[in-house]
Protein backbone atom coordinates (compact mmCIF):
# COMPACT_ATOMS: atom_id res chain seq x y z
CA UNK A 1 0.00 0.00 0.00
CA UNK A 2 1.39 3.46 -1.03
CA UNK A 3 2.24 6.14 1.45
CA UNK A 4 3.15 9.72 0.71
CA UNK A 5 5.74 11.09 3.16
CA UNK A 6 7.95 14.63 2.97
CA UNK A 7 11.05 13.05 2.61
CA UNK A 8 14.10 14.64 3.85
CA UNK A 9 17.53 14.84 1.17
CA UNK A 10 20.20 13.34 3.30
CA UNK A 11 22.68 13.64 0.45
CA UNK A 12 23.18 14.47 -3.50
CA UNK A 13 26.00 13.14 -5.67
CA UNK A 14 26.72 13.68 -8.81
CA UNK A 15 27.74 11.26 -11.10
CA UNK A 16 28.11 12.78 -14.30
CA UNK A 17 27.13 16.68 -15.10
CA UNK A 18 24.12 15.15 -16.06
CA UNK A 19 23.18 12.30 -13.61
CA UNK A 20 22.90 11.55 -9.68
CA UNK A 21 21.50 9.78 -6.80
CA UNK A 22 19.77 11.47 -4.30
CA UNK A 23 18.94 10.04 -0.97
CA UNK A 24 15.86 10.25 0.79
CA UNK A 25 15.02 9.67 4.23
CA UNK A 26 11.80 7.40 3.48
CA UNK A 27 11.52 4.31 5.94
CA UNK A 28 7.95 3.77 5.20
CA UNK A 29 8.64 3.05 1.46
CA UNK A 30 11.83 1.75 2.10
CA UNK A 31 10.96 -0.97 4.31
CA UNK A 32 7.81 -2.46 1.87
CA UNK A 33 9.46 -1.62 -2.10
CA UNK A 34 9.58 -4.45 -4.46
CA UNK A 35 12.46 -4.08 -7.29
CA UNK A 36 10.77 -2.25 -10.13
CA UNK A 37 8.58 -0.25 -8.09
CA UNK A 38 8.23 3.49 -8.12
CA UNK A 39 7.57 6.26 -6.48
CA UNK A 40 6.35 9.69 -7.88
CA UNK A 41 8.69 12.60 -6.21
CA UNK A 42 8.51 16.11 -6.64
CA UNK A 43 10.68 18.74 -4.75
CA UNK A 44 9.09 21.77 -3.05
CA UNK A 45 5.14 23.01 -3.10
CA UNK A 46 5.21 25.79 -6.47
CA UNK A 47 2.82 25.58 -9.01
CA UNK A 48 6.16 25.37 -11.91
CA UNK A 49 6.90 22.88 -11.98
CA UNK A 50 3.57 21.49 -11.08
CA UNK A 51 3.61 17.46 -11.58
CA UNK A 52 5.23 15.04 -9.55
CA UNK A 53 7.50 12.83 -11.76
CA UNK A 54 7.95 8.72 -11.47
CA UNK A 55 11.29 7.36 -10.25
CA UNK A 56 12.08 3.68 -10.03
CA UNK A 57 13.83 2.75 -6.35
CA UNK A 58 17.38 3.10 -7.46
CA UNK A 59 18.69 1.56 -3.48
CA UNK A 60 17.68 0.83 -0.24
CA UNK A 61 19.19 2.66 2.23
CA UNK A 62 20.33 0.69 5.50
CA UNK A 63 22.02 1.96 8.52
CA UNK A 64 24.11 -0.57 9.56
CA UNK A 65 22.21 -3.60 10.58
CA UNK A 66 18.96 -1.75 11.21
CA UNK A 67 15.63 -1.53 9.26
CA UNK A 68 15.35 0.10 5.76
CA UNK A 69 16.16 4.35 6.30
CA UNK A 70 15.83 5.54 2.92
CA UNK A 71 15.90 4.99 -0.73
CA UNK A 72 18.26 6.82 -3.39
CA UNK A 73 16.81 7.72 -6.80
CA UNK A 74 19.21 7.32 -10.17
CA UNK A 75 18.23 10.79 -11.81
CA UNK A 76 19.33 12.44 -15.52
CA UNK A 77 18.70 15.53 -15.86
CA UNK A 78 16.82 15.93 -19.25
CA UNK A 79 14.23 19.06 -17.94
CA UNK A 80 13.01 21.69 -15.04
CA UNK A 81 12.20 18.98 -12.44
CA UNK A 82 15.40 16.56 -13.30
CA UNK A 83 17.37 19.80 -12.70
CA UNK A 84 15.47 20.77 -9.93
CA UNK A 85 16.47 17.25 -8.35
CA UNK A 86 20.59 17.34 -9.54
CA UNK A 87 20.72 20.30 -8.00
CA UNK A 88 18.87 19.86 -4.65
CA UNK A 89 20.99 20.01 -1.57
CA UNK A 90 20.52 17.90 1.96
CA UNK A 91 18.16 19.46 4.08
CA UNK A 92 15.69 20.04 1.50
CA UNK A 93 12.46 18.02 1.69
CA UNK A 94 10.58 16.20 -1.56
CA UNK A 95 6.91 14.82 -1.90
CA UNK A 96 7.58 11.44 -2.31
CA UNK A 97 4.58 8.66 -2.89
CA UNK A 98 5.03 5.21 -3.11
CA UNK A 99 5.79 2.16 -3.31
CA UNK A 100 3.79 1.96 -6.48
CA UNK A 101 3.18 -0.17 -9.66
CA UNK A 102 4.03 -3.84 -10.49
CA UNK A 103 7.29 -5.15 -9.56
CA UNK A 104 9.55 -7.53 -11.42
CA UNK A 105 8.74 -11.34 -11.05
CA UNK A 106 11.79 -12.67 -9.43
CA UNK A 107 13.11 -15.99 -10.77
CA UNK A 108 14.38 -18.77 -9.19
CA UNK A 109 17.42 -20.63 -9.72
CA UNK A 110 18.55 -22.47 -12.42
CA UNK A 111 16.88 -19.61 -14.23
CA UNK A 112 19.16 -17.31 -15.21
CA UNK A 113 18.91 -13.71 -15.00
CA UNK A 114 19.78 -11.24 -17.81
CA UNK A 115 19.12 -7.85 -17.33
CA UNK A 116 19.22 -5.38 -20.62
CA UNK A 117 19.77 -1.59 -18.99
CA UNK A 118 19.97 1.93 -21.13
CA UNK A 119 21.41 4.62 -19.59
CA UNK A 120 19.31 5.85 -16.86
CA UNK A 121 17.60 2.48 -17.55
CA UNK A 122 19.66 1.36 -14.80
CA UNK A 123 17.80 1.89 -11.78
CA UNK A 124 15.33 -0.70 -11.46
CA UNK A 125 18.46 -3.36 -11.60
CA UNK A 126 20.04 -2.19 -8.12
CA UNK A 127 17.51 -4.13 -6.06
CA UNK A 128 16.60 -6.55 -8.26
CA UNK A 129 20.37 -7.35 -8.35
CA UNK A 130 20.29 -7.80 -4.84
CA UNK A 131 17.39 -10.05 -4.73
CA UNK A 132 18.20 -12.03 -7.56
CA UNK A 133 21.35 -12.41 -5.48
CA UNK A 134 19.60 -13.59 -2.57
CA UNK A 135 17.99 -16.26 -4.50
CA UNK A 136 21.16 -17.26 -6.12
CA UNK A 137 20.29 -16.67 -9.01
CA UNK A 138 23.12 -16.44 -12.09
CA UNK A 139 22.66 -13.34 -13.21
CA UNK A 140 24.12 -11.33 -16.47
CA UNK A 141 23.85 -7.04 -16.63
CA UNK A 142 23.10 -5.97 -20.30
CA UNK A 143 24.54 -2.05 -19.73
CA UNK A 144 24.93 0.22 -22.17
CA UNK A 145 25.47 3.96 -22.60
CA UNK A 146 26.42 6.99 -24.66
CA UNK A 147 30.06 6.83 -23.56
CA UNK A 148 32.13 5.36 -20.72
CA UNK A 149 31.58 7.52 -18.43
CA UNK A 150 27.75 7.27 -18.34
CA UNK A 151 28.39 3.83 -16.87
CA UNK A 152 28.00 4.00 -13.44
CA UNK A 153 27.71 1.49 -10.09
CA UNK A 154 29.70 -1.43 -12.07
CA UNK A 155 31.51 -2.58 -8.93
CA UNK A 156 28.33 -2.74 -7.03
CA UNK A 157 27.11 -4.94 -9.55
CA UNK A 158 30.67 -6.65 -9.62
CA UNK A 159 30.37 -7.11 -5.77
CA UNK A 160 27.11 -8.90 -5.94
CA UNK A 161 28.52 -11.69 -8.86
CA UNK A 162 26.67 -10.00 -11.28
CA UNK A 163 28.38 -10.67 -14.75
CA UNK A 164 29.21 -7.15 -17.07
CA UNK A 165 28.37 -7.14 -20.71
CA UNK A 166 29.03 -3.43 -21.58
CA UNK A 167 28.79 -1.17 -24.88
CA UNK A 168 29.24 2.72 -25.60
CA UNK A 169 27.64 4.19 -28.21
CA UNK A 170 31.27 5.77 -28.88
CA UNK A 171 33.17 2.62 -28.25
CA UNK A 172 34.76 4.52 -25.14
CA UNK A 173 34.10 1.22 -22.99
CA UNK A 174 32.79 -2.25 -23.77
CA UNK A 175 31.81 -3.01 -27.27
CA UNK A 176 31.09 0.10 -30.22
CA UNK A 177 27.22 0.38 -30.25
CA UNK A 178 24.20 -0.59 -28.77
CA UNK A 179 23.64 -3.05 -26.39
CA UNK A 180 20.71 -5.41 -27.88
CA UNK A 181 23.64 -6.00 -30.46
CA UNK A 182 25.88 -8.57 -27.78
CA UNK A 183 22.35 -9.42 -25.99
CA UNK A 184 21.67 -11.03 -29.18
CA UNK A 185 24.70 -12.40 -29.97
CA UNK A 186 24.70 -14.26 -26.78
CA UNK A 187 21.40 -15.37 -26.90
CA UNK A 188 22.04 -17.09 -29.99
CA UNK A 189 24.33 -19.15 -28.44
CA UNK A 190 22.79 -20.74 -25.21
CA UNK A 191 21.07 -23.95 -25.17
CA UNK A 192 17.43 -23.84 -25.95
CA UNK A 193 17.09 -25.98 -23.00
CA UNK A 194 18.99 -23.44 -20.52
CA UNK A 195 16.20 -21.29 -19.27
CA UNK A 196 17.09 -17.54 -19.31
CA UNK A 197 14.87 -14.76 -17.79
CA UNK A 198 15.13 -11.32 -19.72
CA UNK A 199 14.80 -7.99 -17.66
CA UNK A 200 14.77 -4.51 -19.69
CA UNK A 201 14.63 -0.89 -18.39
CA UNK A 202 15.50 1.97 -20.85
CA UNK A 203 14.98 4.19 -24.25
CA UNK A 204 11.77 2.94 -25.74
CA UNK A 205 13.58 1.97 -29.21
CA UNK A 206 16.10 -0.42 -26.86
CA UNK A 207 13.20 -1.81 -25.04
CA UNK A 208 11.30 -2.37 -28.44
CA UNK A 209 14.43 -3.71 -29.57
CA UNK A 210 15.32 -6.27 -26.54
CA UNK A 211 11.17 -7.46 -26.93
CA UNK A 212 12.54 -8.28 -30.70
CA UNK A 213 15.05 -10.18 -29.53
CA UNK A 214 13.74 -11.74 -26.70
CA UNK A 215 10.69 -12.98 -28.92
CA UNK A 216 13.36 -14.13 -31.97
CA UNK A 217 15.32 -16.32 -29.24
CA UNK A 218 11.49 -17.61 -27.77
CA UNK A 219 12.92 -16.10 -24.19
CA UNK A 220 10.49 -14.67 -21.62
CA UNK A 221 10.96 -10.88 -21.21
CA UNK A 222 9.64 -8.09 -18.14
CA UNK A 223 10.30 -5.14 -19.34
CA UNK A 224 9.66 -1.66 -16.86
CA UNK A 225 8.60 1.09 -19.49
CA UNK A 226 8.31 4.69 -18.69
CA UNK A 227 5.69 7.11 -19.95
CA UNK A 228 4.66 10.34 -19.33
CA UNK A 229 2.75 9.85 -16.02
CA UNK A 230 0.31 12.11 -14.69
CA UNK A 231 -0.56 11.11 -11.16
CA UNK A 232 1.20 6.97 -10.63
CA UNK A 233 -1.95 6.11 -9.11
CA UNK A 234 -4.28 5.07 -12.17
CA UNK A 235 -6.54 8.38 -12.09
CA UNK A 236 -5.26 10.48 -14.72
CA UNK A 237 -5.07 7.90 -17.73
CA UNK A 238 -1.64 9.40 -19.25
CA UNK A 239 0.90 6.53 -19.30
CA UNK A 240 -0.65 4.10 -21.55
CA UNK A 241 1.09 1.15 -23.28
CA UNK A 242 -1.25 -0.82 -26.03
CA UNK A 243 -1.60 -4.24 -24.47
CA UNK A 244 -3.06 -7.49 -25.56
CA UNK A 245 -5.72 -8.27 -23.78
CA UNK A 246 -7.54 -11.78 -22.97
CA UNK A 247 -9.67 -10.73 -26.00
CA UNK A 248 -7.24 -11.17 -28.81
CA UNK A 249 -7.29 -7.19 -29.20
CA UNK A 250 -4.79 -5.01 -27.68
CA UNK A 251 -6.13 -2.27 -25.35
CA UNK A 252 -4.91 0.34 -23.62
CA UNK A 253 -3.52 -0.24 -20.15
CA UNK A 254 -2.25 2.27 -17.37
CA UNK A 255 1.67 1.25 -16.65
CA UNK A 256 1.60 3.26 -13.43
CA UNK A 257 -1.24 0.47 -11.87
CA UNK A 258 -0.59 -2.48 -15.08
CA UNK A 259 2.96 -1.92 -14.60
CA UNK A 260 5.61 -0.18 -14.80
CA UNK A 261 6.97 -4.12 -15.27
CA UNK A 262 4.94 -5.54 -18.23
CA UNK A 263 5.59 -8.75 -20.17
CA UNK A 264 7.16 -7.38 -23.29
CA UNK A 265 5.58 -10.19 -25.85
CA UNK A 266 2.08 -8.85 -24.68
CA UNK A 267 3.23 -4.53 -25.91
CA UNK A 268 2.72 -3.95 -29.39
CA UNK A 269 5.48 -1.51 -30.36
CA UNK A 270 4.69 1.24 -32.35
CA UNK B 1 -19.25 23.75 11.90
CA UNK B 2 -21.60 22.80 8.54
CA UNK B 3 -19.82 22.09 5.60
CA UNK B 4 -22.70 20.68 3.59
CA UNK B 5 -24.22 22.06 0.44
CA UNK B 6 -26.94 20.88 -1.41
CA UNK B 7 -26.98 20.39 -5.45
CA UNK B 8 -30.68 20.23 -6.10
CA UNK B 9 -32.35 17.00 -4.06
CA UNK B 10 -28.93 15.82 -3.35
CA UNK B 11 -27.13 16.59 0.10
CA UNK B 12 -23.03 16.66 -0.12
CA UNK B 13 -21.65 16.86 3.02
CA UNK B 14 -18.61 19.25 2.14
CA UNK B 15 -18.16 20.89 -0.93
CA UNK B 16 -15.28 19.00 -2.02
CA UNK B 17 -15.58 16.67 -5.40
CA UNK B 18 -13.30 14.82 -7.09
CA UNK B 19 -13.14 15.89 -11.03
CA UNK B 20 -13.94 13.63 -13.68
CA UNK B 21 -11.20 12.43 -15.29
CA UNK B 22 -8.85 12.82 -12.87
CA UNK B 23 -9.55 10.65 -10.41
CA UNK B 24 -10.03 7.14 -12.53
CA UNK B 25 -13.46 5.72 -11.18
CA UNK B 26 -12.76 6.75 -7.63
CA UNK B 27 -11.63 2.80 -6.73
CA UNK B 28 -7.90 3.46 -7.54
CA UNK B 29 -7.63 5.44 -4.55
CA UNK B 30 -9.42 3.78 -2.23
CA UNK B 31 -6.08 2.65 -0.66
CA UNK B 32 -5.09 6.15 0.31
CA UNK B 33 -8.39 8.21 0.43
CA UNK B 34 -11.54 7.49 3.03
CA UNK B 35 -13.57 7.87 0.07
CA UNK B 36 -16.57 8.31 2.00
CA UNK B 37 -14.92 11.73 3.49
CA UNK B 38 -15.02 13.47 -0.12
CA UNK B 39 -18.32 15.57 -0.91
CA UNK B 40 -18.37 13.40 -4.15
CA UNK B 41 -16.98 11.22 -6.81
CA UNK B 42 -17.06 11.99 -10.36
CA UNK B 43 -15.59 9.35 -12.08
CA UNK B 44 -14.23 9.56 -15.40
CA UNK B 45 -16.73 10.10 -18.38
CA UNK B 46 -18.50 7.38 -19.36
CA UNK B 47 -20.52 6.30 -23.10
CA UNK B 48 -22.25 3.51 -23.55
CA UNK B 49 -19.70 1.42 -25.06
CA UNK B 50 -16.06 0.79 -24.24
CA UNK B 51 -13.13 4.05 -25.52
CA UNK B 52 -9.41 3.11 -26.24
CA UNK B 53 -8.45 7.12 -26.70
CA UNK B 54 -6.07 8.39 -28.17
CA UNK B 55 -2.55 7.00 -28.46
CA UNK B 56 0.04 8.23 -25.81
CA UNK B 57 1.88 10.84 -24.85
CA UNK B 58 -1.34 12.15 -23.52
CA UNK B 59 -0.57 15.20 -21.33
CA UNK B 60 2.55 17.81 -21.28
CA UNK B 61 3.28 20.08 -18.49
CA UNK B 62 2.82 23.66 -18.85
CA UNK B 63 3.80 26.95 -16.83
CA UNK B 64 1.10 26.41 -13.38
CA UNK B 65 -0.64 23.67 -15.55
CA UNK B 66 -0.75 20.70 -18.19
CA UNK B 67 -2.51 20.19 -21.36
CA UNK B 68 -4.35 16.40 -21.78
CA UNK B 69 -5.80 15.15 -24.88
CA UNK B 70 -6.65 11.83 -23.27
CA UNK B 71 -9.52 11.08 -25.53
CA UNK B 72 -12.32 9.63 -23.09
CA UNK B 73 -10.86 6.24 -23.16
CA UNK B 74 -13.58 4.27 -20.19
CA UNK B 75 -14.92 1.09 -20.16
CA UNK B 76 -18.70 1.54 -21.05
CA UNK B 77 -21.30 2.47 -18.61
CA UNK B 78 -22.65 -1.33 -18.76
CA UNK B 79 -19.19 -2.66 -17.34
CA UNK B 80 -18.57 0.27 -14.88
CA UNK B 81 -22.39 -0.55 -13.16
CA UNK B 82 -21.22 -4.18 -12.88
CA UNK B 83 -17.55 -4.16 -11.77
CA UNK B 84 -16.67 -0.63 -10.39
CA UNK B 85 -20.26 0.50 -8.75
CA UNK B 86 -20.67 -2.47 -6.21
CA UNK B 87 -17.22 -0.95 -4.58
CA UNK B 88 -18.07 2.10 -4.52
CA UNK B 89 -21.46 1.55 -3.07
CA UNK B 90 -19.72 -0.50 -0.20
CA UNK B 91 -17.61 2.77 0.21
CA UNK B 92 -20.66 4.69 0.72
CA UNK B 93 -19.12 7.02 -1.80
CA UNK B 94 -21.52 9.68 -3.08
CA UNK B 95 -21.30 9.17 -7.02
CA UNK B 96 -21.36 11.59 -9.81
CA UNK B 97 -21.30 10.04 -12.89
CA UNK B 98 -19.99 11.71 -15.84
CA UNK B 99 -22.26 11.55 -19.00
CA UNK B 100 -20.83 10.92 -22.21
CA UNK B 101 -22.13 10.44 -25.97
CA UNK B 102 -22.02 10.96 -29.64
CA UNK B 103 -25.48 11.74 -29.92
CA UNK B 104 -28.73 12.91 -27.71
CA UNK B 105 -30.24 9.38 -27.89
CA UNK B 106 -26.66 7.99 -26.19
CA UNK B 107 -26.72 10.52 -23.51
CA UNK B 108 -30.06 9.58 -22.60
CA UNK B 109 -29.43 5.73 -23.11
CA UNK B 110 -26.03 5.66 -20.87
CA UNK B 111 -28.09 8.22 -18.40
CA UNK B 112 -31.43 5.71 -18.06
CA UNK B 113 -28.97 3.05 -17.25
CA UNK B 114 -27.72 4.93 -14.77
CA UNK B 115 -30.69 6.00 -13.03
CA UNK B 116 -31.77 1.89 -12.88
CA UNK B 117 -27.93 1.14 -10.92
CA UNK B 118 -28.20 1.24 -7.55
CA UNK B 119 -25.86 3.98 -5.93
CA UNK B 120 -25.47 6.55 -8.32
CA UNK B 121 -26.39 10.12 -7.13
CA UNK B 122 -26.14 12.54 -9.55
CA UNK B 123 -25.67 12.94 -13.68
CA UNK B 124 -23.10 14.93 -15.36
CA UNK B 125 -23.53 15.68 -18.81
CA UNK B 126 -20.32 16.09 -20.41
CA UNK B 127 -20.79 18.16 -23.39
CA UNK B 128 -17.85 19.83 -23.18
CA UNK B 129 -14.52 17.50 -23.41
CA UNK B 130 -12.41 19.47 -25.99
CA UNK B 131 -10.74 16.29 -26.92
CA UNK B 132 -12.76 13.85 -28.90
CA UNK B 133 -14.02 15.03 -32.40
CA UNK B 134 -17.59 13.65 -32.21
CA UNK B 135 -20.39 14.39 -30.01
CA UNK B 136 -19.92 16.06 -26.81
CA UNK B 137 -18.47 19.84 -27.68
CA UNK B 138 -20.67 19.92 -30.59
CA UNK B 139 -23.49 19.99 -28.26
CA UNK B 140 -21.39 22.64 -25.55
CA UNK B 141 -20.73 25.10 -27.85
CA UNK B 142 -24.32 25.34 -29.38
CA UNK B 143 -27.04 26.71 -26.96
CA UNK B 144 -29.69 24.89 -28.43
CA UNK B 145 -27.67 21.46 -28.41
CA UNK B 146 -27.36 22.17 -24.87
CA UNK B 147 -30.77 22.77 -24.33
CA UNK B 148 -31.63 19.26 -26.59
CA UNK B 149 -29.21 17.01 -24.46
CA UNK B 150 -30.48 18.12 -21.16
CA UNK B 151 -34.21 18.46 -21.85
CA UNK B 152 -33.78 15.05 -23.78
CA UNK B 153 -31.89 13.32 -20.52
CA UNK B 154 -34.02 15.38 -17.76
CA UNK B 155 -37.26 13.33 -19.24
CA UNK B 156 -35.71 9.48 -18.46
CA UNK B 157 -34.34 10.20 -14.80
CA UNK B 158 -34.61 11.69 -11.68
CA UNK B 159 -31.42 11.79 -10.71
CA UNK B 160 -29.82 15.50 -10.37
CA UNK B 161 -28.79 16.73 -13.70
CA UNK B 162 -25.52 19.18 -13.84
CA UNK B 163 -24.41 19.92 -17.27
CA UNK B 164 -20.61 20.22 -17.49
CA UNK B 165 -19.50 23.13 -19.69
CA UNK B 166 -17.07 24.39 -21.75
CA UNK B 167 -14.93 27.74 -21.33
CA UNK B 168 -14.29 27.34 -25.30
CA UNK B 169 -17.79 30.00 -26.35
CA UNK B 170 -17.83 33.60 -25.98
CA UNK B 171 -20.29 33.90 -23.04
CA UNK B 172 -20.86 30.95 -20.93
CA UNK B 173 -23.16 32.33 -19.12
CA UNK B 174 -25.84 32.27 -21.54
CA UNK B 175 -25.18 28.46 -21.41
CA UNK B 176 -25.63 28.14 -17.83
CA UNK B 177 -29.27 29.49 -18.42
CA UNK B 178 -29.79 27.31 -21.25
CA UNK B 179 -29.14 24.58 -19.18
CA UNK B 180 -31.21 25.98 -16.18
CA UNK B 181 -33.61 26.31 -19.05
CA UNK B 182 -33.88 22.70 -20.22
CA UNK B 183 -34.25 21.44 -16.60
CA UNK B 184 -30.92 20.99 -15.13
CA UNK B 185 -30.24 20.85 -11.37
CA UNK B 186 -26.91 22.59 -11.20
CA UNK B 187 -24.44 23.29 -13.72
CA UNK B 188 -20.49 22.73 -13.09
CA UNK B 189 -17.90 24.64 -14.67
CA UNK B 190 -15.00 24.86 -16.45
CA UNK B 191 -12.92 22.42 -18.06
CA UNK B 192 -10.44 22.59 -20.21
CA UNK B 193 -9.28 25.35 -22.21
CA UNK B 194 -8.60 24.20 -25.52
CA UNK B 195 -5.06 24.94 -26.15
CA UNK B 196 -1.60 23.73 -27.89
CA UNK B 197 1.89 23.20 -26.93
CA UNK B 198 4.67 22.55 -29.78
CA UNK B 199 8.33 21.36 -29.58
CA UNK B 200 10.18 23.92 -31.34
CA UNK B 201 13.09 21.72 -32.09
CA UNK B 202 10.29 18.92 -34.23
CA UNK B 203 8.24 21.52 -34.82
CA UNK B 204 5.92 18.62 -33.83
CA UNK B 205 3.13 18.99 -31.01
CA UNK B 206 4.06 17.75 -27.70
CA UNK B 207 1.03 15.65 -27.47
CA UNK B 208 -0.36 12.76 -29.65
CA UNK B 209 -3.77 14.33 -30.48
CA UNK B 210 -1.97 17.76 -31.55
CA UNK B 211 -4.45 19.91 -29.25
CA UNK B 212 -5.59 19.29 -25.81
CA UNK B 213 -7.35 20.53 -22.75
CA UNK B 214 -5.29 23.42 -20.39
CA UNK B 215 -6.07 22.61 -16.40
CA UNK B 216 -4.00 23.33 -13.48
CA UNK B 217 -3.52 26.80 -11.53
CA UNK B 218 -2.96 28.96 -14.58
CA UNK B 219 -6.79 28.87 -15.46
CA UNK B 220 -7.95 29.64 -12.07
CA UNK B 221 -8.96 33.43 -12.54
CA UNK B 222 -10.21 32.84 -15.91
CA UNK B 223 -12.71 30.03 -14.00
CA UNK B 224 -13.47 32.32 -11.27
CA UNK B 225 -14.33 35.06 -13.35
CA UNK B 226 -16.79 32.33 -15.35
CA UNK B 227 -18.40 31.20 -12.56
CA UNK B 228 -19.07 34.74 -11.11
CA UNK B 229 -20.77 35.06 -14.76
CA UNK B 230 -22.74 32.46 -14.40
CA UNK B 231 -23.87 33.15 -11.03
CA UNK B 232 -25.75 36.56 -12.04
CA UNK B 233 -27.70 35.01 -14.51
CA UNK B 234 -28.96 31.67 -13.16
CA UNK B 235 -30.72 30.49 -9.84
CA UNK B 236 -29.66 26.70 -10.01
CA UNK B 237 -26.59 26.01 -8.18
CA UNK B 238 -22.90 26.01 -9.78
CA UNK B 239 -20.39 23.65 -9.19
CA UNK B 240 -17.01 25.53 -9.48
CA UNK B 241 -13.58 24.33 -10.42
CA UNK B 242 -10.11 25.21 -12.84
CA UNK B 243 -6.84 25.02 -10.90
CA UNK B 244 -8.28 24.42 -7.07
CA UNK B 245 -4.94 23.43 -5.29
CA UNK B 246 -5.72 24.46 -1.47
CA UNK B 247 -8.55 26.00 0.50
CA UNK B 248 -8.03 29.47 -0.61
CA UNK B 249 -8.77 28.29 -3.79
CA UNK B 250 -11.89 26.43 -3.22
CA UNK B 251 -12.90 29.39 -1.04
CA UNK B 252 -12.73 32.00 -3.71
CA UNK B 253 -14.78 29.70 -6.06
CA UNK B 254 -17.24 29.62 -3.45
CA UNK B 255 -17.58 33.55 -2.75
CA UNK B 256 -17.82 33.99 -6.90
CA UNK B 257 -20.57 31.97 -6.81
CA UNK B 258 -20.20 28.32 -6.75
CA UNK B 259 -22.05 25.87 -4.39
CA UNK B 260 -19.58 22.70 -4.38
CA UNK B 261 -16.02 22.50 -6.19
CA UNK B 262 -14.53 19.93 -8.27
CA UNK B 263 -10.74 19.29 -7.76
CA UNK B 264 -9.00 17.64 -10.50
CA UNK B 265 -4.90 18.60 -11.34
CA UNK B 266 -4.13 18.96 -7.89
CA UNK B 267 -5.46 15.62 -7.02
CA UNK B 268 -2.14 14.61 -9.47
CA UNK B 269 0.45 16.75 -7.46
CA UNK B 270 -1.29 15.27 -4.12
CA UNK B 271 -3.24 12.28 -3.94
CA UNK B 272 -4.21 13.69 0.08
CA UNK B 273 -4.98 17.35 -0.85
CA UNK B 274 -8.76 16.93 0.70
CA UNK B 275 -8.01 16.56 3.79
CA UNK B 276 -5.78 19.27 4.09
CA UNK B 277 -8.44 21.85 1.89
CA UNK B 278 -11.33 20.62 4.41
CA UNK B 279 -8.86 21.39 7.26
CA UNK B 280 -8.52 24.74 5.56
CA UNK B 281 -12.11 25.36 5.15
CA UNK B 282 -12.99 24.82 8.81
CA UNK B 283 -10.27 27.24 9.64
CA UNK B 284 -11.55 29.80 7.71
CA UNK B 285 -14.33 29.19 9.09
CA UNK B 286 -13.83 29.50 12.54
CA UNK B 287 -11.70 32.86 12.00
CA UNK B 288 -14.44 34.53 9.90
CA UNK B 289 -17.15 33.38 12.79
CA UNK B 290 -19.06 31.00 10.12
CA UNK B 291 -21.12 28.33 11.33
CA UNK B 292 -22.24 26.99 7.54
CA UNK B 293 -19.71 27.14 4.75
CA UNK B 294 -23.29 27.62 2.22
CA UNK B 295 -23.28 30.95 3.88
CA UNK B 296 -20.24 32.20 1.76
CA UNK B 297 -21.52 31.24 -1.64
CA UNK B 298 -22.24 33.65 -4.23
CA UNK B 299 -20.67 36.91 -1.16
CA UNK B 300 -18.48 38.77 -3.46
CA UNK B 301 -18.08 41.97 -1.75
CA UNK B 302 -18.66 44.36 -5.17
CA UNK B 303 -19.62 47.51 -3.21
CA UNK B 304 -16.39 49.41 -4.51
CA UNK B 305 -16.58 47.89 -7.80
CA UNK B 306 -19.73 49.70 -9.84
CA UNK B 307 -18.48 47.80 -12.98
CA UNK B 308 -19.34 44.64 -11.23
Amino acid sequence: MPVDVAAEIVANRALSPDYNVLSLAAPAIAATARPGQFVMVKLGTGHDPLLRRPFSVFEILRSGDGPPAGITLLSKRIGPSTSLIYNARPGQVAACLGPLGRPFTVVDSPTEAWMVAGGVGLAPFATLAEALRARQVKSTLFYGARRGDELFYLDFFRSLGVDLVLTTEDGSVGEAGRIVAPLDRILASRPADAPVMLYACGPEGMLAATARTAAKHFRPCQVSVERIMGCGMGGCYSCVVPMLGDDGRFHHVRSCIAGPVMPAEQIRWD
Amino acid sequence: MDLSVHIGSLRLKNPLIAASGCFGYGVEYADLVDLSSLGGVAVKGLFLKEREGHTAPRIVETPAGMVNAIGLQGIGVRRFVEEKLPELRARNVTVIVNVCGTSVDEYAEVSRILSDADGVHAIELNISCPNIKEGGIQFGCSLTGTYDVVSVVRKVTRLPIVPKLTPNVTDVASFARASEDAGADAVSLVNTFLAMVLDVETRRPRISNGMGGLSGPAIRPIAVRMVYECRQVVKIPIIGMGGIADARDALEFMIAGATAVQVGTANFVDPLVWDKILDGMREYMRRHQLSRIADIVGTVNAHAHPSL
